[in-house]
């Protein structure tokens, strides 16, 4: 009976897992095998997709430079990204946790609120703020006479990074928030008591244990960033085009589904390459503070 | 000799009044307990004295000087909290360091400090653990070295033993005992442990809803507490309905059947106090009933059902034969071990 019993446990795990692991490997592993089978077929003007084994199209990628160039600016446009929300997300959320309760909740909800906003409407915003010279900000400085012409935002670098940022704020202020949880309440007090100025404090003592959660916060924010598509195409376009927007191009423009699907398969085998790599140096540099 | 002075202390938080007029002369080298229940006002009066709040009236001197003035990282005074408050990204050595970096001591000087520092706590050779991989206990003794290794001229403990087990807690009180014997440093400790208090300082200072019950050495606050609450929040307690009867000569104080000589001073009704441990069973007294007895080793303890309510009696287990459960007996006691306080008739 015992042993019934015992065959039966081993299998209740499997079975209990199989709707989702039939979902995941469905919706997920199939799609992208697929995906990366399809970026080794051949394609032509006339003839369209043939499915036989090539090198084609990764070959492609790797001697025309005007690949390297989209890739090289989509990491830049994704690591700029990161770094600015870092640098206003992590003093944002300190702030916001020294808040007393019912400004805490307030403020809170201001940040979270663009994740409630879709995309496209907050990128749009930003385009009626910046975008020419019948941006709302531009015109307004113009006629103060405080520029000569336009801050020029669309289909610019600098206006990709700072709409994304915008939207990836969220992720990074949750992320060092959900850090700064983990401090003890009277850390600040034993720090001050035994001599260190508020500038100490935060260098030597709040810095250094938020540090991981201000990394974890940068490997979702660059990784979200690299690989966002409605942001690069409303502000960037056709005229500055990241890797996801090159792909999208690729498959429903040119209609060179290969090239697209190589495209696709080398963000992502890049992406996880580097997220998991400073997922791994991250844990290993901040062991302690991790227990 | 004045050494810390705290002077008619109160602190408000909005209409609330946490601390009030609280008084206090403390000499140097003094081991001071704050003891009363959570609510009393004991923390924030440290917290007062350690600048993290400024009191709301009256003044905290430290050597004649106005400590209210000197912002909370010039005090110089050392701090254990309860929940230690390491710094989880440095180890233990580096944790107790951060204070004498502060003060710009030379490297050298550091190093052997800390070393000190650490090897009088007993934790010599665990210099490069990191806190989070130390027991309470251990992690307890770091945040006593670093509190001690910048030298403080006065050593806070709040609630330091709270979160270590019973025998730990034990052997920590004796060790904080010692050390503070050895290096003589001027001590607060914060704590709603009566035996804590008891056993570790010079004088407590018994608070309740934020103001002092009593100020008294451990011996005074139990033998002869002020007031009902201190009576009954250091130890057990029996507190007896008697009459003091000034119309008998000599006067007589009267509980059930149990009767004394009158003190002086009160009469009317009054409350008897007298310890649990005090009361013996005699061949005339106090009428009671044995309902439990339970024997706890050392001693037993006796629930009676008295004259005058409820009685505790605890009796040492020196081999004499007890009173069984249901068995009749007499409550008696010496009357210089009670103490007498007036009482209002509902």
């Amino acid at each position: 009976m015992s042993a019934v019993a015992e065959e039966r446990d081993a299998r209740a795990p499997w079975a209990l897992t199989a709707p989702a692991l039939m979902l995941f490997v469905g919706v997920l592993l199939i799609p992208l095998a697929m995906t990366v089978m399809l970026s080794f077929h051949d394609w032509g003007q006339y003839k369209g997709i043939e499915p036989v084994f090539i090198l084609k199209n990764w070959q492609e990628i790797a001697t025309d430079p005007y690949y390297a160039e989209m890739f090289w600016r989509t990491f830049r446009i994704a690591i700029l990204t990161t770094l600015l929300t870092a640098v206003l997300g992590a003093p944002e959320a300190y702030i916001l946790n020294r808040m007393s309760g019912r400004w805490k909740s307030f403020f809170l909800l201001v940040i979270l609120g663009p994740l409630l906003i879709s995309v496209v409407a907050r990128t749009l915003g930003w385009a009626l703020l910046f975008g020419g010279n019948n941006g709302l900000v531009n015109k307004l400085l113009m006629s103060l006479g405080a520029i000569r012409s336009p801050i020029p935002f669309m289909f610019t670098e600098t206006g990709m990074v700072v709409a994304l940022a915008h939207v990836m704020m969220p992720f990074m202020v949750l992320s060092v928030w959900a850090a700064l949880q983990r401090l003890d309440p009277q850390i600040e007090n034993a720090a001050m008591s035994l001599g260190a100025g508020p500038v100490t404090i935060i260098r030597r003592i709040i810095m250094p244990q938020i540090m991981p959660g201000v990394l974890s916060g940068a490997i979702i924010v660059f990784s979200l960033s690299a690989s966002a598509f409605a942001t690069p195409a409303i502000i960037g376009g056709r005229r500055l085009k990241v890797a996801a927007t090159l792909a999208y191009d690729e498959f429903l423009n040119t209609l060179n589904w290969p090239l697209g699907a190589a495209v696709a398969t080398l963000l992502l085998v890049a992406l996880v390459l580097i997220v998991v790599g400073s997922n791994a140096l991250i844990e290993r540099r901040y062991a302690e503070v991790f227990r | 000799m004045a050494f810390l002075e705290l002077d008619r202390v109160a602190k408000q938080f909005g209409a609330q009044t946490v601390v009030d007029d609280f008084s206090l002369v403390v000499g140097k080298g003094e081991f001071i307990s704050f003891l009363g229940p959570s609510g009393c006002g004991k923390t924030t009066t440290l917290q007062m004295i350690a600048g993290f709040l400024d009191p709301t009236r009256g003044a905290i001197r430290l050597e004649d000087k106005d400590l209210t003035a000197i912002h909370p990282a010039k005090r110089g005074l050392g701090i254990v909290f309860q929940s230690y408050a390491l710094f989880p990204h440095m180890t233990a050595a580096e944790n107790v360091a951060f204070g004498l970096e502060m003060r710009s001591v030379p490297r050298n000087e550091r190093a052997e400090r800390v070393r000190a520092a650490l090897a009088m706590v007993g934790l010599a050779g665990y210099e490069d653990r990191h806190p989070r991989r130390m027991s309470g206990g251990q992690q307890q003794r770091v945040a006593l070295a670093r509190a001690l290794v910048i030298k403080p001229s006065v050593l806070l403990l709040d609630e330091p033993l709270s979160n270590l087990d019973a025998k730990l807690r034990e052997e920590m009180q004796i060790e904080l005992r010692q050390i503070q014997r050895t290096i003589g440093t001027t001590t607060i400790l914060v704590t709603h442990d009566q035996n804590e208090a008891m056993s570790l300082s010079d004088r407590i200072v018994v608070m309740s809803q934020g103001k002092i019950e009593q100020i008294g050495t451990p011996q005074e606050t139990y033998e002869k507490p002020a007031s009902a609450f201190v009576s009954q929040f250091l130890g057990k307690t029996n507190d007896f309905a008697g009459t003091i009867d000034r119309t008998a000569t000599p006067a007589r104080l009267v509980a059930g059947s149990w009767s004394a000589p009158a003190p002086a001073g009160l009469s009317g009704a009054v409350t008897v106090s007298i310890r649990p441990e005090r009361i013996g069973f005699g061949d005339a007294g106090l009428g009671a009933k044995v309902v439990t007895r339970i024997f706890q080793g050392n001693h037993w303890l006796f629930q009676c059902d008295g004259e005058c309510g409820p009685a505790i009696v605890i009796r040492q287990n020196d081999g004499q034969p007890q009173p069984t459960e249901g068995e009749a007996v007499h409550l008696t006691w010496r009357p210089e071990d009670m103490s007498v306080r007036a009482r209002t008739v509902a």
